[in-house]
């Protein structure tokens, strides 16, 4: 008996890629750049977060020929991002063979209500959260990796750090409750009850929970580690800095060994410019990528 | 006790180490060349085996390595059992070449494709689950090599000495049998030492 898309395979997937870095490519040479470098993930898009904010309008899933391209160029596993609630988009990315799918808060939301049913599909996916509410939501939906929404495209890292210690922080409250308070808790958070017996259980979350949104530094991806991230997506950071291929380096090392700060100190050194960044206290509200979705 | 190392330069290093020590022996995860010198035996984990790769480059840990499985036993999954291969099918070159074997990477097909399947493997038992992930499989085996395990006629685990290797993840499920199978050989290279 041989049996695709089972929960374990899916969420199996996301754990082999922790400690590592998934780092967001808009063509083949880059993707290739990511890969000599050490990611063990790429992101395959049509314009990075901060190029997207810039751009305006409505962002969608990429063209397929640059998907195509990438999944052609390299051998580690190619990741691509589909609009909140599109059924569509979704589909063809899983149809075109991409290995996971970012539901992701980056682009313009097909459905404001409504995410997508991602235990439906055989290739597995990764949501955005905030909070363990949200993030037990996506779980249930059927999400077999999770990461922080941070904020995309502004090389701030504030938000994504918020957004990590808010769910370390109620994981461990949840893990510390009487199972008896365990309801009012996910009426609270408005999360499934079943997903906070399980993290109750088993001390953690069910599934790997990466960091994203504002990461432009290797101390940046080590702090991410530090406080709990099985991994780094790094979007803009890379390609956006003076110099990528050694960026990209020097981010991948400073995941493995993010204790090691000496090390930590070599590889910043001369790295050229990072991405110039936003203040988020800059944006207005319409333009948080994070508060898309719910 | 045993001590047995995680070679912990990416993927699943926590899930090795929670069967490790569900098996009987103490589990380290490893990240320095110098943490190799007091293990009785090493894991390399599933992950992306090119992402491995790079970072053992980088910290100059292929020859210690090579230089450890020469009378210590190793276990490799997935991309752990790419890094043992002695061939890479459409690659000129090998890592570790550990074990005499030719393997092809990604050789079930994409994601999509990951599957589970029942197995039988000689001398750990059958009802085994083999979960496949983006998994290798092994094409062709020296004389020294002692296939453990088919699937589809597919070679998915095999050992060669005091080296084990697998296709699937045997981390990812709450069956230690074949941890428990490596720990005693790690064991029984151990008595030969003393």
């Amino acid at each position: 008996m041989l049996k695709t898309g089972t929960e374990r395979v899916k969420r199996g997937m996301a754990e082999m890629q922790k400690g590592g870095v998934i780092m967001d490519v808009v063509n083949a040479e880059q993707a290739r750049i990511a890969e000599a470098a050490g990611a063990v993930a790429v992101m395959a898009l049509e314009r990075v977060p901060s190029d997207i904010r810039a751009a305006g309008g409505v962002a969608r899933m990429a063209d397929p020929t640059i998907t195509e391209e990438v999944l052609n160029a390299v051998s580690i596993p190619v990741m691509a991002k589909a609009r909140i609630g599109h059924i569509v988009e979704a589909r063809v990315l899983e149809a075109m063979g991409v290995d996971y799918i970012d539901e992701s808060e980056v682009l313009t939301p097909a459905d404001e209500v409504f995410h997508l049913l991602k235990s439906d599909y055989t290739v597995p996916f990764v949501c955005g959260a905030r909070d363990l509410g949200e993030a037990s939501r996506r779980i249930a939906e059927g999400a077999s990796m999770l990461r922080t929404k941070g904020e995309p495209g502004t090389g701030n890292i504030v938000e994504a750090v918020r957004h990590m210690r808010m769910i370390q922080g109620q994981i461990r409250k949840v893990v510390a409750m009487s199972e008896d308070e365990l309801m009012t808790e996910a009426k609270n958070l408005g999360a499934p009850f079943e997903v906070l017996l399980q993290i109750k259980k088993a001390g953690k979350l069910p599934v790997v929970n990466f960091a994203a949104g504002g990461i432009a530094t290797p101390a940046d991806a080590a702090l991410m580690m530090e406080l709990g991230a099985d991994g780094v997506f790094v979007g803009s950071g890379i390609f956006k800095s003076e110099n990528p291929e050694k960026f990209a380096r020097a981010i991948v090392e400073a995941t493995t060994h993010y204790q090691d700060y000496k090390l930590i100190a070599e590889l910043s050194k001369g790295l050229g410019t990072a991405m110039k960044g936003i203040d988020i206290s800059t944006l207005a509200h319409g333009e948080r990528m994070q508060e898309r979705g719910w | 006790m045993l001590k047995i190392g995680v070679l912990a330069l990416q993927g699943a290093v926590r899930e090795h180490v929670a069967a490790i020590e569900a098996s009987g022996a103490e589990a380290v995860a490893v990240k320095r060349i110098d943490e190799l010198s007091d293990l009785d035996g090493l894991v390399i984990p599933g992950g992306e085996s090119t992402a491995m790769r790079r970072l053992i480059d980088k910290y100059d840990f292929l020859e210690p390595l090579k230089k450890f499985a020469q009378n210590k036993p190793v276990f490799g999954t997935c991309a752990g059992l790419i890094l043992m291969a002695k061939r890479i099918q459409g690659q000129d070159s090998a890592h570790l070449e550990l074990i005499d074997m030719t393997v092809e990477r990604n050789a079930f097909g994409r994601q999509v494709d990951s599957f589970e399947a029942d197995l039988m493997i000689h001398g750990v038992g059958e009802d085994y689950t083999g979960v496949f992930i983006r998994a290798p499989f092994i094409v062709e085996v020296g004389p020294e090599v002692e296939i453990l395990s088919k699937h589809n006629d597919r070679i998915v685990a095999a050992k060669q000495g005091h080296f084990l290797c697998a296709a699937f993840h045997p981390e990812l499920t709450d069956d230690y049998r074949l941890h428990q199978y490596f720990v005693k050989m790690v064991q029984s290279a151990k008595e030969v030492v003393a």
